[in-house]
Order: structure tokens, then C-alpha cells, then sequence
């Protein structure tokens, strides 16, 4: 046993020794992190001991692990050991109508064009219980069982699935990845789990708006999807309506894993408070997301539409392990006022004719600043490699910043490799041309900045895809003139 | 229709249209000519509402309004169209879509009925046939990778759509070779009505022959000096604008 590991390994029996106590009656872990709370959660919600091993793992490899620096992005330090990690689930105080639903979000739910329905369950107000989404989610539950398809809270998973998430947890972005991976891994709260089994089609796009128990992931969310050889499954993450949150830390890890012929479509709409005209306040948002096309011919495409927080870092990206597999990554990342965004997305090509394509739309207006950081990797055994990358940067006013940051490695000589990339910004003279026909500035701008991020909405399913549209017009609404 | 009256209009610091007075009646067309730099374009461009065009005196009536108190897209809802000399690119949105935008925001504000899909269609193949304009062409993103032609041919495509009141063509005739102009020049005339007018800015005559105006007007040095009836434009033609730019210099 080498030094290092003898010490690690006092270490942690010295703690056993001590014992935890863990006072499971409370409803939120201490503040601060230490290798109590871990504890505390992973007893909170009744895990099997060789998940809580997994979690203090990934504890110990992050205590060792610095903040990344290198993105584009300016804050204030986090101060880790300020936060709660754990809170238990609260309901919130149930509202009889939306009248006593703060009225600049229903407007703002209006114009985004959310049913009345929809507006009462995300704000809280009771819904009868004929369209409850519990039993919406009920029914589709069992339609997707009889497929054998397993959707589930990560939770649940754990208890029910255990053989699939001991497999799967971590075998695509591993605990000690990154430093908030690393820390998502300690202290992850919850988020879903997915399972399409051999030769199944998924026949409904997958959201977690039908998961039950979806209400209060908290801030730490981990999604896992496999799926299993010539399988199909188009997941939905995120909604447009403006979600408001305690937490400021947001830290999730996505995992995805397709297996030979298998296809994951995994689309993302993000709308996080981005904080106020100043600047104050908003969600810092660090996601690890990435997908592992493991066998031959799978496919994993990312589609996302970025449109809120303080802070985004993330990079969605493929590990295209699988001869002849495609990575696929989809993005409009939008930044106002003082947002910034830093994202992008990696492309590892390792198998033999493997494909990937980027395209990535940025659009930056107020005081913004939005980056693109794509790195594609080519090694050494993929020959015959192909990648496409377009990166557009749409400037709004002359106070924001776009930047790119392309990254390009290829070991293998057989690889083509494409990069364009063009910035404009939206010119007076479209505004004045639109004016002219009698569309007013705020119809001008929704039509320009949709024409401009028509390849990726393309992308998304037609629901989604009408209120994305909507919501890039509302995000931008009044950012020219 | 229009009443311009002493219109006075700078950019900047540099003073453009020194007084300009015009009546154009529902029915008529008036042809703007003048030397580079005279002011035509600016004279259409503060109609239309142009920001970068500071008004610095005189008075637009339009049909009973002050048009220069209007927003531009409440000009073009009155039923003011301008056909650009230069048409921007909007790449993404197609023709198609940008008009059923305009259409719908112009007949919101006049209080009709959006337009369904299918009546929308069938006046879009009514007025694609009269302008002689492909559908192909309609489903591109607007203007981009357009021809100077192509350009030209969907402003009047656009301007058949919208029905305008009064259009104004700020050198539709500028890059555009004899068969494109004369396209263009027969979807204006079918356009064409008692009730609408037309002011076609132009430096060349040529597209009068095409486009056969009811009035003539020369501008020089952002002030209207001379006006008269179509053979003014061949005059122009055969004597230049020197002819005109000496009877100024001696009154």
C-alpha cells in the first residue's frame, strides 16, 4: 500500500471509529461540508453503503481539488462552507388561485404562452385532481412500463434498480472528473434515471414535468440515461417558464450511455433566474454533462437553449467511443444585462469513422458576456474522423462581449476537420427594414434573433421548440434601442 | 393625399432638405429626380421615418395625419411602404414568414383579423403571379444570396402584399439590368390604382420609360427648383443636370 493510499486509509477508519451521529429527525444538514454531511445525506435517504462509499469517495477527491479558473467568467468566491446541502423536500403553502401568484410572473407566463394549467402547477396553486400531473404521470408510468422502460427519481433507482445504477453511476463522467462533478458526486440531492432496453423505442418524448417527485431535486441534480443496444429516447430537461430558486449553487452532473445502435436525443431548456438589471443576484449554474456513445453506430445529440442564470458553465459533450458513432451538440446560448456564459462542448472522437457536428449561437446583448469553448479531440485509433463546427456570435448593442474559444487536437491524419465561424451584430438598418413594414421593434428582434437560431430550434421538438422561440424574444425584450 | 410643406431635414450637423414642398394626389405618380447628393434619398427616408434624419422644420400631413409625429411601423400601417434602395438580409426568416408578420402586425392595428393559413397562401400566389416571382424565392431567407434583381422583385412582391396607400421607390432602378428593371416596372404599374399613389426617386430617366410619371420634380441641393410634366425627365435626359444645377445658381 503506497503512503498516500495508508494515510487516506486512517483516515477514514479513524472517522468510523468516531461514528457520525446523523440526527435523521432534522429537515436540513448543518451548514458547511464535511464528511458528516455526506453521511447525513446518504442516511436521509436510506442508501445502500456502497453508494455512501461512492459518495465520501468523491468527497475526499474534491477536498484535494481546486475551483476551476479558466473560463470566461467573473465572480464572487463560493463560499462552500456557507451552504446547506441537504434540505428535505418542502411543500410549498399551497395557493387557492394564480390572483395571489406574483403578477409580473404570470404576465411573464402569458406571453411565454404556458396553459393556465400549467401556470398553476408551477407556481403552487392546487390543481383539481382530474389533471393532476400525478396522474398524468401515473398513466404514462404504466404505458411505459409495459416497454420495459424504466423512469424513475435517482432515488428511487437506487432502491429499485440497484444493479443498473452500480454499474452506470459515474461511468461516464467519473466522481473526480472535475471539481463540481466531484462535488455533485458527495452530495447530489436527486434528479432521474433512465433505462430503454434492447431494441425499444421510446414512443414519448421524456420529461421530467411527468416524473412524479420531480418537485425539489435541489440544487445538486444527477440524471443518468442508458440506453441499451438499438434503442431510441428523446429527453426533455428544463422548462421555459422562469424558475426561481434559494439556492445560488447549482451543480449537476448529466450522464448519458448508448450502447450499440442505441440513440439518446437529450434537448435542455434552460431558464434559471439570471438575476436583476444590475446584476444582482441570479443562479450560478456549473453542469457536467456528457455522453458516452460506447457501442458501434449509437448516436448522442445534445440540443440546448441557454437562457438564464448568473453564471453557465457548461459543456455538454460526446465521447464518441463506437466505430462509426455521432456526436451531435446543438446551442443558443443567450446573455443579458451582466449574465455570463461560458459554454460549449467537447468532442472525443476514439472509434473509426466517427462523426461530430457543432453548431453554436451565441447572443449577447446588455452588458453580457457569452463564450463559446469547444474542444474536439481526435486520437489516435479514429481514423477517418469528421467533424463540423460553426460558431455564430450575435452582438445586440455595444456593451456586451462574445468570445471564442476553439480547441482542436487530432492525432490521426485521416481526420477532416471543419471550423467556421462568424459574428454579426443586429444591425439598425434590419430593425428599420422590419419598422418599415409596419412589425414593431419587439416582433423585429424576436423574427431576427429565431432566424438566426432557426438550425437549433430545428433541433427541438415542435412544443418545446414554439416556446423557446417565444422565450429568446422575452429574454431579449427591450435590449435594442 | 401627402402635403409636404417647407420640409427642412439634417444628419448630423449637415443640413440635408432645405424646404421642400409637395402634393401628391391619390391616383398620381410622382417622379423625384436630382444630381447625386441632392436629397432625394433623404426626402424618402424622413417619409418613412428613419431615425438617423433629424426634422428640423415643416409639416407631413398623410391622409389627414401628422405623419411626422408616427413611429415608422405606424406609417407603414397607415399605408406607407418603401421599397429600399439597398434591401437588407435577414438570414433565417423567409420571405414568406417576414410577411405574414408584417401582414398580420399591419392588419392587427387596423383592427381586422389575423390571417389564416390558407387565405394567407392563396393572396400570396394572387400577388406572386402578378409580380412574376418564383415560390422557391419565397422560402429562401430574405434577400440573402438574392440577386440585385431578385432584391428588387420582392420589394414589389412586398409591396403588392401590403396595398399600400402611397409607396415610395428610392432607386428601385439602381442594379438592375433591362429585364429586371422592366419586371419590376410591370408589377408597379399593375399595382396601379385611382386610389394609390407612387413617388419614384430616381437619377436616370430610364425607368420613366417604364414607369410613365403624371409629375416630375427636380431636387437640387435638397430644395425642389424645378417640376413639370413627364417630358421634364427627357429634357433631363437630353441636357443633363448642369442645365438644371446653372437656372438654380442664377435664381
Amino acid at each position: 500500500m503506497s503512503k498516500g493510499n495508508q494515510v487516506l486509509e486512517e483516515i477514514t477508519s479513524k472517522e468510523y471509529e468516531h461514528g457520525w451521529t446523523v440526527n435523521l429527525e432534522a429537515d436540513e444538514a448543518p451548514m458547511g461540508l464535511n464528511e458528516g454531511t455526506v453521511r447525513f445525506i446518504s442516511a436521509k435517504k436510506g442508501e445502500p453503503e456502497w453508494l455512501l462509499e461512492w459518495r465520501l469517495k468523491a468527497f475526499r477527491q474534491w477536498e484535494k481539488m481546486v475551483e476551476p479558473k479558466w473560463p470566461n467568467v467573473t465572480y464572487p468566491a463560493i463560499k462552500y462552507q456557507d451552504i446547506i446541502y441537504y434540505s428535505a423536500p418542502k411543500k410549498k403553502a399551497a395557493l387557492d388561485s394564480l390572483d395571489q401568484v406574483d403578477p409580473e410572473l404570470v404576465k411573464t407566463f402569458e406571453k411565454l404562452g404556458i396553459s393556465i394549467t400549467e401556470q398553476k402547477r408551477l407556481t403552487g396553486v392546487a390543481v383539481d385532481a382530474v389533471i393532476d400531473s400525478v396522474s398524468v404521470a401515473t398513466t404514462f408510468k404504466e404505458k411505459l412500463g409495459e416497454l420495459g422502460i424504466i423512469f424513475c427519481s435517482f432515488s428511487e433507482a437506487v432502491k429499485e434498480h440497484p444493479e443498473l445504477i452500480k454499474k452506470y453511476l459515474g461511468s461516464v463522467v467519473p466522481m473526480n472528473d472535475n471539481y463540481f462533478a466531484a462535488l455533485n458526486s458527495a452530495v447530489f440531492s436527486d434528479g432521474s434515471f433512465c433505462y430503454i432496453p434492447k431494441g425499444v423505442r421510446c414512443p414519448m418524448e421524456l420529461s421530467t414535468y411527468f416524473r412524479i417527485n420531480a418537485a425539489n431535486t435541489g440544487q445538486f441534480e444527477r440524471t443518468l440515461i442508458v440506453a441499451d443496444e438499438g434503442s431510441y429516447v428523446s429527453y426533455l430537461e428544463g422548462c421555459t417558464a422562469p424558475m426561481r430558486d434559494e439556492n445560488q449553487l447549482h451543480a449537476a452532473v448529466v450522464e448519458l450511455y448508448a450502447m450499440k445502435d442505441a440513440e439518446i436525443k437529450y434537448s435542455t431548456v434552460q431558464n434559471w433566474y439570471p438575476g436583476d438589471k444590475n446584476g444582482k443576484g441570479g443562479i450560478y449554474n456549473f453542469v457536467t454533462k456528457r455522453g458516452l456513445c460506447f457501442g458501434d453506430h449509437s448516436k448522442i445529440s445534445w440540443t440546448q437553449v441557454e437562457t438564464g442564470s448568473a453564471i453557465t458553465w457548461k459543456y455538454p459533450s460526446c465521447v464518441l467511443k463506437g466505430d462509426y458513432s455521432v456526436g451531435e451538440f446543438y446551442s443558443v446560448a443567450v446573455t443579458n444585462n451582466y449574465q455570463q456564459a461560458d459554454t460549449g462542448t467537447k468532442m472525443v472522437h476514439i472509434g473509426k469513422n466517427t462523426r461530430s457536428r457543432i453548431v453554436s449561437k451565441g447572443i449577447s446583448a446588455g452588458k453580457s458576456q457569452n463564450s463559446y469553448r469547444g474542444q474536439v479531440h481526435v486520437m489516435k485509433r479514429a481514423s477517418n474522423a469528421r467533424n463540423h463546427s460553426q460558431c455564430d456570435s450575435l452582438l445586440m448593442g455595444d456593451q456586451c462581449g462574445a468570445h471564442t474559444f476553439p480547441y482542436i487536437d487530432v492525432e490521426n491524419n485521416s481526420a477532416r476537420i471543419e471550423h467556421e465561424a462568424t459574428t454579426s451584430k443586429i444591425g439598425e438598418d434590419q430593425i428599420f427594414y422590419c419598422l418599415q413594414r409596419g412589425i414593431d421593434e419587439e416582433a423585429a428582434v424576436a423574427l431576427i434573433v429565431n432566424g438566426y437560431a432557426k438550425e437549433v430550434l430545428n433541433q427541438l421538438p415542435m412544443e418545446f421548440a414554439v416556446e423557446a422561440q417565444k422565450l429568446l424574444a422575452l429574454t431579449l425584450e427591450g435590449s435594442v434601442g | 393625399m401627402l402635403t409636404i410643406k417647407n420640409l427642412q431635414a439634417k444628419v448630423g450637423e449637415k443640413q440635408i432638405l432645405n424646404g421642400i414642398d409637395l402634393k401628391v394626389n391619390a391616383g398620381e405618380v410622382h417622379a423625384i429626380m436630382g444630381p447625386n447628393g441632392s436629397g432625394k434619398s433623404t426626402l424618402a427616408s424622413v417619409l418613412a421615418g428613419r431615425e438617423d434624419f433629424e426634422v428640423t422644420s415643416g409639416e407631413v400631413d398623410f391622409l389627414g395625419k401628422n405623419l411626422l409625429e408616427l413611429e415608422p411601423e405606424d406609417r407603414a400601417r397607415e399605408g406607407i411602404f418603401m421599397a429600399f434602395q439597398y434591401p437588407v438580409e435577414i438570414p433565417g426568416v423567409s420571405t414568406i414568414n417576414f410577411m405574414k408578420t408584417a401582414l398580420n402586425q399591419i392588419r392587427q392595428y387596423r383592427g381586422q383579423q389575423a390571417l389564416d393559413a390558407v387565405s394567407f397562401l392563396q393572396l400570396m400566389k394572387e400577388k406572386m403571379k402578378l409580380v412574376e416571382i418564383d415560390q422557391s424565392l419565397l422560402s429562401r431567407s430574405l434577400n440573402e444570396g438574392f440577386s440585385g434583381g431578385e432584391k428588387k422583385r420582392n420589394e414589389i412582391f412586398q409591396m403588392a402584399m401590403l396595398e399600400p396607400k402611397l409607396s415610395i421607390l428610392d432607386e428601385t432602378d439602381s442594379g438592375l439590368d433591362i429585364d429586371a428593371l422592366r419586371i419590376v416596372a410591370n408589377g408597379v404599374n399593375k399595382l396601379r390604382t385611382k386610389n394609390n399613389a407612387v413617388i419614384v426617386v430616381t437619377h436616370y430617366q430610364r425607368l420613366l420609360d417604364y414607369i410613365v410619371p403624371d409629375f416630375v420634380h427636380v431636387l437640387y441641393k435638397g430644395k425642389i427648383v424645378k417640376s413639370g410634366g413627364k417630358e421634364l425627365a427627357l429634357e433631363l435626359e437630353a441636357k443633363g443636370y448642369d442645365w438644371i444645377k446653372n437656372e438654380a445658381a442664377v435664381a
